[in-house]
């Protein structure tokens, strides 16, 4: 990470945007591809004004067709630009399964290394926005299980930029995730320049000593009010931002493990087969002896999707009032 | 074959000189010859799996000749045996591929018949229909958006690969950018099993693109040089800036699908017989015999010399090693990964 | 757009062919033009309201879905529509009191407040349910048509819907090629109003006539102006007789346009002029289509101020009665996610 002397104070929707700005200006082999991702400048207003600056050739609205946007994506990388494709709600991702998981994470395997697929796929997940079953999905999960693909999730401006930027640079498909409910709600100091963060690496956010607890986007801020709440009561909690999903960071998780023998892994994805059933079993292979604590997971309930109305909405999602509850149990056991 | 006294034919060639034609045929007994290698190999224990292109000679070695090596990409699927030979591929990387050895260019990974050739201008591809297809797409776009005109994508796939939504898709979008890009279309008619007229009602694929706004042409896809003259025209339109095309060349499966396909489950010996009589191949060397291109000793000289060479690639490709266990850890992304085990 | 781009449509018909229509039907078409436009303003007002999160807008359809919403027969057709389908509900038998539990996600809402607004569904009136996903609904409805010809139901057909940002999707292609195949009893109806949110229809498609890739699925392609609904209903009805009648599948294209935003998150004056939009709105076709009825004496300028009062009423009476009504208890998260009991992994 370059060391930079300026910073300024960013959310998350404008850190992302003056990221891509800057891909933009700096490379012309960027392309940015989606549905109404220039005339109307994406549906948060992320690339508003792109189209004007740099032309319609390069800030593509195509139409209502994901397969074909990353298709053509693979493409185009395959054939030596640099394209980043926008899904424009993660929702609208599973008709694109196949060109992600059959094709841009396996091009580089199946070639043998001849042709490559340096694509970022960038889409806005999660929910407590009301966005009911077609506009709050978590979609992580149903993509981790693929190796040539690598996932972030991350839930602070200064990463957003650090990372997207490395998965801009990265020389293989990358899905990053930006978590819809943070991009105006989350606001931090971005560093000025070009800056990467590796992919792969989590991030404590949090010191602590009782407990490790393990997330990633918006439940990485919640998980940290709660901390907070636990450290006037006495208990100290470390919270460690995942920001990477694949590859993922396990030294980082059994380093804090091993100092503080319990583990509380929180997503808003639901829980079975999620990814705190990766780093449970990764724990449990790894670190089992050092645990005083059998391993908790914190998760929305395993039904399809949150519904419109607000109740369901609630009940679906967590809240750092839950985290707290969780996180006390766990440290008093 | 008995000869014929008759003066030498006169020949539509499209432009074509002798030693082009020559090269169209030594293409298509080529693709004969491995493809039966293929199966030969299968029956004989030595590879797991063979493709079959019989019947799609005459047209993979007329679109090949219409090819710009070292300008334009092609984007194959996997009957396309012929298209690569025809680019520059050698029988000997075709028997890698067969063998799966590790000197092929996909390391042994991939299916037999899923060539991919950087150096060639040939896109790596998977065995999902009409997935390859928004790829062509993206590559065109790299060009135009380049301005390197004189360039263009030839996109290839069987009248099967029309029914996905990726093929819809593609279409459109090349429409929208005037893409420079080829869609030929080998309508083989059958999607293994299924003909035809179970797989659309309307049958002639080419009239679908008024409905993306481009040109759209059915040729005889028997015929390597009608072919030619129809894959050359779109390809020099697409490179001048005219857009992209949709071309249909008829043709047929004469094997099954592979060999792990027995097609009299589905289809009988006399509809296949029926259009054996339009075989490209001998029908080809009867063309360039009765146009007096070759004489019947040329033709058997050629027809040994294939075999030859088809036969010295085999052994070499065969004595060739396979890849190592520890390959399976390499190339999944950029640099040395360590698999979460 | 230059509607010279639109071969094949009519757009000033001045005759009045009512194609059979009665004039009880006629003013059955009016009525439900006038609730539409009534419901959308009421979602569009509660949401500035802060009542409710989050409405779409129909406005600009009224004509080809009151149109082809009387030639769908009740109790027999079915309807797989898209969100933007709010008169085509309405025209088939959805009250305006259910429109608004939908707009309020009331646990009496079809869906239990599950689904967005507008994604209605209704088994009783033959009313698919749909997510918001572009065209996914459409193979649904090759589908529902495949069993009814299985089953030899014949007098019955599907009539689906979506706008021409749809066209645009695989599955469209997929689903067209198989109607076609086999000959389903099933109606596309393309609702063109010219903008996939923010994309004009010219970037969505080179040919801008989506009633043209018809004969290239070998099925007959059908253009029409959407801003009539006369020719829309007869378009539509004789599309769906022919389906009812084992004669297959047709598209049919309606020209119209998207009048206000996409929905109450989006904001069109960042993509497109408000001179555009109020020229097309001199296309309106509900003054329009009221002019019409009077000048023929279908109705009179009383009458139609007497329809238009007593819809007001009945929406305002809808809107009180749905937003007394109770949300879904949180319990009801877990219920229905398979036809037994399920104990989710918490």
């Amino acid at each position: 990470m370059a060391v930079s002397t300026s910073s300024k104070v960013l959310n998350n929707v404008e850190a992302v945007r003056e990221t891509l700005y800057e891909a933009m200006k700096s490379d012309d082999r960027t392309i940015i591809l989606g549905e109404d991702v220039g005339n109307r400048g994406n549906v948060f207003l992320i690339t508003k004004d792109f189209i004007n600056e740099f032309g319609p050739e390069r800030v593509i609205d195509t139409p209502i067709a994901e397969a074909s946007i990353v298709g053509i994506a693979v493409g185009m990388a395959m054939e030596g630009l640099r394209p980043i494709a926008e899904i424009q709600f993660a929702d609208f991702i599973y008709p694109a399964f196949n060109q992600i998981v059959g094709e841009a994470a396996k091009t580089r395997y199946r070639s043998n290394g001849e042709y490559t697929c340096p694509l970022v796929i960038r889409t806005p997940y999660g929910g407590g926005v009301r966005g009911a079953l077609s506009h709050s999905v978590s979609i992580e999960a149903l993509f981790y299980h693929v190796p040539g693909l690598k996932i972030v999730a991350p839930a602070f401006p200064s990463d957003v930029k650090g990372l997207l930027n490395a998965a801009i640079d990265d020389p293989d498909p990358v899905l990053f995730l930006e978590h819809k409910k943070t991009y105006r709600s989350i606001k931090g100091e971005v560093p000025e320049g070009h800056y990467t963060i590796p992919l792969g690496k989590a991030d404590v956010k949090k010191a602590g000593t009782q407990l490790t607890v393990v997330s990633y986007g918006l439940y990485v801020h919640w998980a940290i009010d709660a901390a907070k709440q636990l450290e006037t009561e006495g208990m100290s909690v470390e919270v460690i931002d995942l920001r990477s999903i694949r590859p993922m960071d396990r030294e980082a998780i059994l380093t804090s493990v091993e100092k503080t023998r319990k583990l509380l892994i929180i997503h808003e994805d639901n829980k079975f087969g999620g990814i705190g059933a990766e780093i449970s079993a990764m724990v449990a292979e790894e670190a089992l002896f050092h645990l005083d604590a059998p391993i908790r997971r914190l998760c929305a309930p395993d039904v399809p999707a949150m519904g419109y109305a607000e109740p369901l909405e609630h009940e679906y999602m967590s809240s750092p009032a839950k985290m707290a509850d969780a996180m006390r149990e766990l440290v008093k056991f | 074959m008995a000869k014929t006294d008759t003066k030498a034919k006169a020949l539509e060639r499209h432009g074509l000189t002798d030693e082009q034609l020559r090269k169209i045929f030594r293409n298509m007994l080529l693709q004969r010859q491995l493809d039966n290698r293929g199966f030969q190999l299968n029956r004989q224990g030595k590879v797991p799996f063979a493709l079959g292109s019989e019947g799609h000679e005459a047209l993979q070695a007329g679109a090949a000749m219409a090819f710009e090596r070292g300008k334009d990409i092609l984007a194959p699927y996997y009957r396309d045996l012929g298209l690569a030979l025809g680019i520059g591929l050698t029988p000997y990387e075709i028997l890698l591929s067969l063998f799966a050895r590790a000197a092929d260019h996909n390391g042994g990974r991939q299916f037999p018949n899923h060539y991919s050739s950087k150096a060639a201008g040939l896109m790596s591809f998977s065995s999902i229909l009409a997935a390859h297809i928004p790829h062509a797409v993206g590559s065109a776009y790299a060009m135009k958006y380049r301005r390197e005109a004189g360039r263009a994508v030839l996109v290839t796939c069987g009248d099967g690969t029309t029914s996905e939504g990726e093929w819809h898709e593609s279409m459109n979008f090349a429409a929208i950018h005037k893409l420079p890009l080829v869609m030929l279309v080998e309508n083989n008619e059958w999607a293994i099993s299924t003909p035809l007229d179970r797989q659309m009602a309307q049958p002639e694929i080419w009239k679908r693109a008024k409905g993306y706004g481009m040109p759209g042409l059915r040729f005889n896809g028997y015929d390597p040089l009608e072919t030619y003259g129809a894959v050359k025209e779109a390809l020099d339109r697409a490179r001048s800036g005219g857009g992209p095309s949709l071309i249909e060349g008829m043709c047929y499966r004469y094997l099954a699908h592979s060999t792990d396909d027995n097609d009299m489950t589905y289809r009988t010996k006399e509809v296949v017989a029926e259009h054996r009589k339009k075989d490209p191949v001998p029908n080809f060397e009867r063309v360039l015999v009765d146009a007096g291109v070759m004489s019947d000793k040329d033709v058997e000289a050629m027809k040994k010399d294939v075999l030859r060479e088809t036969n010295e690639a085999t052994d070499k490709a065969e004595s060739m090693p396979y890849p190592q266990t520890s390959d399976l850890y390499t190339h999944v992304y950029e640099g040395a990964w360590q698999p979460w085990q | 757009m230059d509607r010279a781009d639109y071969p094949g449509v009519d757009t000033k018909t001045t005759a009045f062919d009512r194609a059979g229509l009665s004039d009880e039907q006629l003013i059955t078409i009016l009525r439900t033009m006038v609730m539409q436009r009534t419901l959308e303003n009421r979602g569009f007002q509660l949401n500035r309201q802060g009542k409710i999160p989050f409405a779409s807008a129909s406005e600009g359809h009224e004509a080809v879905q009151a149109g082809a919403a009387v030639a769908f027969a009740r109790g027999k057709d079915v309807l797989v529509p898209y969100y933007r389908d709010l008169g085509l509900a309405l025209g088939i038998g959805l009250t305006p009191f259910e429109v608004l539990l939908s707009l309020f996600a009331r646990a009496a809402d079809h869906s239990g407040g599950r689904q967005f607004p507008h994604h209605y569904a209704s088994k009783t009136l033959g009313l698919y349910t749909i997510s918001s996903i572009l065209t996914a609904q459409v193979p649904h409805a090759v589908g529902a048509a495949y069993a009814m010809k299985y089953r030899k139901e014949t007098g019955r057909a599907v009539l689906v819907t979506f706008g021409e940002g749809a066209t645009s999707e695989g599955e469209w292609h997929e689903s067209l090629n198989f109607a076609a195949v086999h000959a389903l009893p099933v109606v596309f109806l393309c609702e063109n109003n010219e903008w996939a949110i923010s994309t004009p229809v010219h970037q969505q498609m080179a040919n801008v006539n989506v009633y043209e890739r018809a004969a290239g699925y070998g099925m007959p392609g059908v253009p029409v102006n959407g801003m009539d609904p006369i020719d829309c209903y007869r378009a539509v009805k004789d599309a769906l007789d022919r389906a009812r009648s084992g004669g297959g599948p047709s598209l049919v294209e309606a020209k119209c346009y998207r009048f206000l935003s996409h929905t109450t998150d989006d904001d069109d004056r960042t993509y497109r002029s408000h001179d555009e939009v109020a020229e097309r709105r001199k296309e309106d076709p509900v003054p329009n289509f009221e002019r019409r009825l009077i000048e023929q004496r279908v109705i009179t300028a009383q009458d139609a101020e007497g329809l238009k009062r007593s819809v007001l009423a009945e929406a305002n009476e809808a809107t009180d009665r749905a937003e007394a009504m109770p949300y879904p208890a949180a319990t009801e998260l877990y219920a229905r996610v398979y036809a037994d009991d399920w104990q989710p992994w918490r």
